[in-house]
């Protein structure tokens, strides 16, 4: 008889067993999905490596990867640590994107001094905004957050469609003869792009940086402040804050507006650091706020944790673009990336669950 | 007398502690046998073994001479063993006979379609032979906590238990409903069943059962013939020492001006029905006044109330003079309200935060514990050791998280944080519910403290034990309303007792 029973304590060791047992256990798998259709394991493995982390290379594509993962991470794990499960880090990503490149359009050309910060602030309103339309009905309403920010996902992406296919909307490119065929964003001002940082051939997105001290200031926040310590009671029994006479509800506000900005303030970096113009297919494609989910759950909803998933899952899906060609259908990459996701989160429940095996006949023969 | 049950040397290990260490234990057919101990002796464990929730470590368990292993509670169940949880397992909008027959592998249970008249007549008649008779059409959320405890019986009945385990059953009945269980047990013995009654409650086992086990630190101390034991010896075994006994402890009385008025307060309880309908109390610097009260009646909702956790819908609340909005913690925080809440795990303290924080949890914003918007952490640390000490605070360091402390040190630590704040006012609700004699008696030295110190407290308890050894006036809660209030010294346990069941004074 197999029985799972809750851990009562969770040995040290046990947290960095698992994750690199249950890898390893991925591995295994994979190396049966990859004989079954006549590839080289060694050669497949060694590709993912070199072409995820392998070369500077490599390397400035997983950044590019990776940042979109940290922002929507840590609006999830921001949010998650208080019980307060936003889903809508997606469509905070749009509004952000959204509102953002308006900004960077309005003030066209003048001074990257001015666009930049503007695009930020006007990327995390726009994020924290959409986020409180679920905050106010979680606070007023006790209304379950994780449908109401999951259905606005879905308003905001046809919003982002509307836009750029469906109206000639002030997003919309429609000076070029192409762009009336092929509906397309305007292309933002020089000004709106980002600055990089450059070390040596390693180039970092200024929203990467941002995104690293961001989580620097959400560990202290969370740890050191009144505010932190107030999310953290609400977060362990909601009646014991209430019991404190703490103020519940603002506190939900506060902390559903912060997800959202940073979530939206990750769609401000996808237009000024990347795509350089409001892009609904590639967002959409994407799915970088239900992938944040996944970071911040193995990260734990630890900040510091989560730049380092964002930039381990970054290197994953940008290995995973590297190698599907001709001989590796894409198919095959979603499979291995799946495969590692499930042991990971699998590999999560052994840390606090057990599996007992035991024969049912022996113990009733020896008693 | 052939041994129904018999338990030998029974060891169940878990981290850190050796919950059950070689117990025996033996109850005969026809037997009402008490298994007696403090908290953390190890009663719960044994009853957990016994039905099947837990494996035992080591050790042997035999049922009418044959040996058994039972790998899940099914199997104890199907061997005849039945068990009335402290908290019952019960789903409320279920009826009486649907909750009878949830989980029953046999008969009328297994079928895919149920036939509900069948099992309303089986549960009728079970219930009027053993007067413990309730509408088995009944919603269980219907039901007051004495008649759900019924519905637990009738289930245990319903499915032949032949041995059947009773854990604290008395915890929420009033008195007179006490009696009349003793009376169903009774029957039930004298037809060949055995009961096993846990309890920490010296009367209530010599009022009820022919033989007494006694555990202490997981180890059977003595089984004992009921008859030739007096409580004083039985609480002797228990914790190891002689023992007073909780008496009323004469203190030097200095009442003052009144702290806390209530007039006409009302309010809703969760389910929006009027819990409180019109409560007009007076409580005075340095008095500590009882509420006594079957759980139901409006006491939790009483002290949440005044302590600002839940609107009241009508009424004024005046603390030491200045009248309260109400529905709001932190003014009443301010206006020196404190408040030990009846559930201590989860309002009292954060759980999984550490003790450190849990002292802090209303004074965070305070002094030196705030430079800023930042928390400054060392002072919190320092804070809570301090508090640790003189409280005599044991099982961690400030670090440790609250959920770790056993009971006794857990209700410590809300004590020394609502004690610190120097208030006027001290709610406490049902303060020693699940601790052991000796973490009792700190509790209601700290209680006699306070009020010594000139705090007015209102205790409120079904331990009519408890509020008659530290109040100085009691009143009894019914349905919402103060029925009646009575000085210490004309209070009787049976006077109370009628009260509280609605049976106005005597």
């Amino acid at each position: 008889m197999i029985r799972i029973e809750r851990r009562l304590e969770q040995p040290r060791w046990l947290t960095v067993a698992v994750p690199l047992g249950s890898l390893a256990g991925a591995f295994a798998v994979m190396t049966l999905v990859l004989l079954a259709t006549h590839h080289s394991p060694g050669h497949t493995f060694w590709r993912l490596v070199v072409t995820g982390f392998g070369s500077t290379f490599a390397l400035n594509s997983t950044f590019v990867s990776a940042t979109p993962l940290l922002f929507t991470g840590l609006c999830a794990a921001v949010a998650f640590r208080m019980q307060l499960f936003n889903i809508g880090g997606e469509g905070q990503l749009y509004a952000g994107a959204i509102v953002g490149a308006a900004a960077g359009i309005v003030l066209g050309n003048h001074s990257g001094w001015l666009s930049v910060p503007a695009m930020i602030a006007a990327g995390a309103a726009a994020g924290a905004a959409l986020a409180l339309v679920p905050a106010v009905l979680r606070a007023f309403l006790s209304t379950n957050e994780i449908i109401t920010s999951l259905m606005l996902n879905y308003v905001a992406a046809l919003v982002l469609d509307y836009l750029i296919f469906d109206s000639l909307s002030y997003w919309r490119d429609t000076s070029s003869p192409s762009a009336k065929v092929f509906p397309q964003g305007k292309t933002l001002p020089d000004a709106a792009s980002w600055p990089v940082a450059h070390l040596g051939g390693i180039q970092l997105p200024f929203g990467l940086l941002a995104g690293a001290v961001l989580a620097a200031a959400i560990f202290v926040l969370y740890s050191r402040t009144r505010f932190g310590f107030e999310v953290q009671v609400i977060g362990d029994s909601p009646r014991a804050a209430a019991y404190a006479g703490m103020r519940t509800r603002r506190k939900i506000l506060a902390v559903m507006a912060l997800s959202g900005a940073i979530a939206g303030l990750g769609g401000a970096s996808q237009d000024g650091d990347f795509r350089h113009t409001l892009d609904p297919r590639g967002l959409t494609a994407a799915g970088y706020g239900y992938a944040g989910i996944v970071v911040a759950a193995l990260a734990r909803y630890n900040p510091f944790a989560v730049c380092l998933i964002a930039f381990l899952l970054g290197g994953l899906q940008n290995a995973g673009y590297a190698l599907q060609g001709a001989d590796f259908p894409s198919g095959l990459v979603g499979v291995m990336q799946g495969l590692i996701l499930f042991s990971a989160l699998g590999g999560e429940l052994l840390v606090r669950y057990r599996v007992r095996f035991e024969r049912r006949t022996q113990q009733a023969v020896r008693a | 007398m052939a041994a129904a049950v018999e338990l030998r040397g029974i060891t169940k290990r878990f981290p850190g502690v050796v919950a059950n260490d070689g117990v025996d234990f033996e109850a005969a057919e026809g037997e009402v046998h008490a298994l007696l101990g403090e908290n953390g002796a190890g009663k719960s464990t044994l009853s957990n073994i016994l039905t099947g929730l837990y494996r035992p470590d080591d050790g042997q368990i035999h049922l009418y001479g044959r040996p058994v292993a039972f790998t899940s509670p099914r199997e104890a169940l199907e061997a005849g063993i039945g068990m009335v949880h402290q908290h019952f397992r019960l789903v409320p909008p279920f009826t009486v006979a649907e909750n009878v027959i949830l989980g029953d592998h046999r008969g009328e249970g297994k079928k895919f379609m149920v036939h509900p008249r069948r099992i309303e007549r089986r549960v009728a008649e079970l219930g009027e032979r053993y007067r413990i008779a309730v509408d088995p059409r009944a919603r269980v959320w219907q039901l007051s906590l004495g008649e759900q405890q019924r519905v637990e019986i009738l289930k245990a009945l319903y499915r032949e238990a032949r041995i059947l385990i009773l854990d604290e059953p008395t915890a929420v009945l009033t008195p007179q409903e006490a009696e009349s269980l003793f009376a169903t047990l009774r029957v039930m013995a004298e037809e060949g069943r055995t009961i096993v009654f846990i309890s920490h409650k010296l009367h209530e086992v010599k009022a009820v059962s022919d033989r007494v086990t006694i555990l202490r630190d997981g180890k059977t101390i003595a089984t004992v013939e009921t008859a030739a034991a007096t409580p004083r010896s039985l609480a002797a075994l228990m914790v190891g020492r002689e023992v007073s006994g909780i008496e009323r402890v004469g203190r030097e009385l200095g009442i003052g001006d009144p702290v806390l008025e209530t007039r006409g307060l009302r309010a809703e309880g969760d389910r929006g029905d009027e819990a409180l309908k019109g409560v007009t109390l007076t409580l005075r610097s340095g008095e500590i006044v009882g509420i006594a009260g079957v759980a139901g009646n409006g006491q939790r909702e009483l002290a949440e109330t005044i302590t600002g956790m839940r609107r009241p819908a009508d009424g004024e609340i005046v603390v030491a003079g200045r009248r309260l909005r109400g529905g709001d913690a932190r003014e009443a925080i301010r206006a020196g309200v404190a408040h030990v809440p009846e559930d201590r795990l989860h309002t009292g303290v954060a759980p999984s935060l550490s003790i450190a924080s849990n002292v802090v949890l209303k004074t965070y914003r305070e002094g030196d514990h705030t430079r800023g918007p930042l928390l400054s952490l060392r002072s919190i640390r320092d804070h809570a050791a301090s508090l640790i000490r003189r409280y005599d605070v044991r099982g961690g360091g400030p670090d440790v998280p609250a959920r770790q402390l056993s009971g006794g040190n857990l209700q410590k630590v809300v004590l020394a944080r609502e004690f610190h704040g120097a208030p006027r006012v001290l709610v406490v609700a049902s303060p020693t519910r699940g601790l052991d004699v000796a973490a009792i008696e700190t509790v209601h030295r700290y209680i006699r403290q306070a009020a010594g110190g000139g705090v007015g407290v209102l205790l409120i308890s079904e331990d009519l034990d408890e509020i008659l050894a530290l109040s100085d006036r009691v009143a009894v809660m019914y349905e919402g309303r103060i029925v009646d209030e009575l000085a210490a010294g004309e209070a009787t346990v049976e006077e109370i007792g009628l009260l509280m069941a609605g049976g106005g004074r005597a």
